[in-house]
């Protein structure tokens, strides 16, 4: 399988008081038309990460890499113009919090048809009709009334269908997904999840899942990464994730309560037996 | 008894209120607080003037006049009378428009604000339209180019705005821009010969010379008030332009602007588009606020350029103890101040769908 994404040494850093700070620390990974799983706890970089991608880390944040390369795409020595074609075309992001991730002053139908038209120049009746396709795909029973509203008039649920809708709607290759379901009920983060993985395998693309929660990323990725301060720890087929001799791996995977559970207490990570 | 006993024909019919319907109740509502407002306004200055230790008799009838005399037109102007009956009849007097006599220009009070208001009007409408059309793009540019050197001037330029006395720039200005340079006019609103030529109709005098066809007056006009109007529009524009560039700023740093980002949508429409939309409801309360203290009539700068409006006239009554010109000028400004609060209100309905009903 050829490669869609080849990430090379990647580094994100930050200034600090005392020189500058790394917060991802030379990351390896590539990735076809598959579905890449990178999970961690809070702070280990994996937004810096998935942001990188898309060079959307503003100054002072600074990224480096031997190789950054999307397609034919050198990420890191494009142009402003050349990024802003790969920009939600060709690669897209949905983001964590659909509160805070959706304009609030712009209807929902005005901003999901903006993605379509900053790509391609289509026809009004075109767009309208696109749009409304693309909120049935995300499972809206009457997108005619949707288009209509502004975020704060839906619920989180549908908010982040909506935002799945929007950056779906001109057709990317690759689409990244930051901890799409962290702000959601529940009831709800499945069928989101659903969504995505429907559209995902239907249009062949590429997904990277972030998120901090082992078992919903071993459940809808292909291959996982294991995330730690900055670095990859462990790496591995989705369906070997439980057979993972991984330290901390093991760890994060005894720290998650089941089911028909029967320990009073969940154990905590042992952060000495792994130091790095 | 229960509510279900409450026929039902009593009850608003609910779900057949439509938008249009909603939009005029709120309509009426503004309608209602502002007459209310300026009710209070009313009851405000009706008894400002019965506390000052100014008597109004004394100012008719003078220091000298007997006793009888002064008891008589004590009673004939209705001061005697129970204070409700006086704030009732004070009311209607206010609406007709009688706010009495000015004992310093000799003329009805009512006519002398029709006379001074246009020209402060003038002034500060032209002040303010500077201010925005330069503060709202300069506080825009600092904050999407946050951190450079531009936006590090403009923010001096702000600060500048604060700490330079207004009528020191107007003095200044006068003596670079007109006294040696000759490209403005000279103090007041026209010069001598120009005066009177076009017929008043709104009393403002850009507009007037226009309807009249009269371009020598307007452009005398223009190179009169451009000036004074620029000098308040440098301090409305240091107000603006430090008030839209924190309001970007912090719009710049919201999820939803990296969202338009990763659509790959253009940086001028993501700062215009996205970021600008938000804060013009803030902005517009930023600006009328900064409009009605322009209105107010700023006294420095009406005194420094012999500007014959509403600031000056208040000084002037207020040096001569005028109470009706006082507190009819009072009025005018208190009403410009609701007015402007209304205004900016109802425009906050109509830009932000989130206060809509
Ligand atoms: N602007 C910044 N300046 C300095 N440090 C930053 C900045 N943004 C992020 N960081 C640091 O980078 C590290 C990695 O952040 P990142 O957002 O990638 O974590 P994460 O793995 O996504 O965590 P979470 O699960 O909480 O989202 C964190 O320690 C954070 O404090
Ligand atoms: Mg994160």
């Amino acid at each position: 399988m050829k490669p869609i994404l080849e990430v090379e040494n990647l580094r994100v850093s930050f200034p600090a008081p005392r020189g500058r700070v790394e917060v991802v620390k030379g990351i390896n990974f590539s990735l076809g038309a598959e579905r890449l799983g990178i999970v961690g706890e809070s702070g280990s970089g994996k937004s810096m990460t998935g942001r990188s991608i898309l060079r959307l880390i503003q100054r002072p944040g600074r990224v480096t890499a031997d190789r950054l390369q999307f397609e034919e795409v050198d990420i890191l020595s494009a142009s402003d113009r050349q990024m802003r074609a790969v920009r939600g075309a060709r690669i897209s992001m949905v983001m964590q919090d659909p509160k805070f991730s959706l304009n609030p002053v712009i209807t929902i139908g005005d901003q999901i048809a903006e993605g379509l038209v900053a790509h391609r120049r289509l026809p009004r009746a075109q767009v309208k009709e696109k749009t409304l396709e693309m909120l049935r795909a995300v499972r809206i029973a009457d997108p005619e009334k949707v288009v209509k509203l502004y975020p704060h008039q839906v619920s989180g649920g549908m908010g982040q269908r909506v935002m799945i809708a929007m950056m779906l709607i001109p057709e990317p290759t690759l689409l990244i997904a930051d901890e799409p379901t962290s702000a959601l009920d529940v009831s709800v983060q499945a069928q989101v999840l659903d969504i995505i993985d429907e559209l995902i395998r239907r249009n062949n693309m590429g997904l990277i899942l972030i998120s901090h929660d082992l078992l919903l990323v071993s459940a809808y990725c292909d291959r996982i990464l294991v995330m730690r301060n900055g670095e990859v720890v462990d790496e591995c087929a989705a369906r070997d994730l439980a057979a993972s001799t991984h330290p901390y791996t093991r760890g994060l995977l005894a720290a998650m309560p089941h089911l028909n559970e029967t320990r009073d207490e969940l154990p905590m990570l042992d952060r000495r037996s792994q130091a790095t | 008894m229960t509510q279900d006993a409450t026929p039902a024909s009593l009850q608003p019919p609910r779900q057949m209120m439509g938008r249009g319907n909603a939009w005029l109740r709120g309509l009426g509502a503004v309608l209602v607080s502002m007459a209310m407002t300026f009710l209070g306004l009313i009851a405000i200055t009706f008894f400002v003037g019965r506390v000052v230790p100014i008597d109004p008799v004394i100012a008719v009838v003078g220091d000298r006049a007997p006793i009888e005399v002064y008891n008589a037109v004590r009673a004939e102007m209705g001061l005697d009378d129970p204070l409700i009956l006086q704030f009732l009849r004070y009311v209607a007097d206010v609406l007709t428009g009688d706010l009495g006599m000015s004992i310093s220009t000799g003329g009805r009070v009512i006519d002398d604000l029709v006379r001074v208001f246009p020209a402060t009007l003038e002034l500060a409408t032209l002040g303010i339209i500077i201010g925005v059309l330069l503060g709202v793009p300069m506080g825009v540019y600092a904050a999407s180019h946050h951190g450079t050197f531009v936006d590090h001037a403009i923010r001096v330029l702000g600060l500048v705005g604060y700490a330079v006395p207004a009528f020191w720039l107007g003095l200044v200005g006068l003596a670079v821009l007109y006294a040696r340079l000759q490209i403005v006019g000279g103090p007041g609103r026209l010069d001598f010969f120009y005066d009177g030529l076009v017929p008043p109709v709104t009393g403002l005098i850009l507009v007037d010379s226009l309807l009249a066809g009269d371009m020598a007056v307007f452009r005398n006009a223009f190179s009169h008030i451009i000036l004074p109007a620029a000098v308040l529009g440098f301090f409305s524009l240091a107000y603006i332009s430090r008030m839209t560039r924190s309001f970007m700023l912090d719009q710049l740093s919201q999820d939803f602007i990296m969202t338009a980002r990763v659509k790959g949508i253009s940086e001028r429409r993501v700062i215009w588009h996205h970021a600008f939309r938000p804060i013009r409801v803030p902005l517009v309360t930023v600006i009328g606020l900064s409009y009605a203290s322009l209105l107010e009539g700023s006294v420095m700068i009406e005194t420094v350029f012999s500007w014959p409006g509403i600031g000056n006239y208040l000084t002037t009554a207020l040096l001569n103890a005028d109470m009706n010109a006082v507190l009819g000028a009072t009025l005018v400004i208190g009403m410009v101040f609701i007015l402007i609060n209304k205004g900016s209100d109802v425009l906050y309905r109509l830009i932000d769908p989130r206060a809509r009903a």
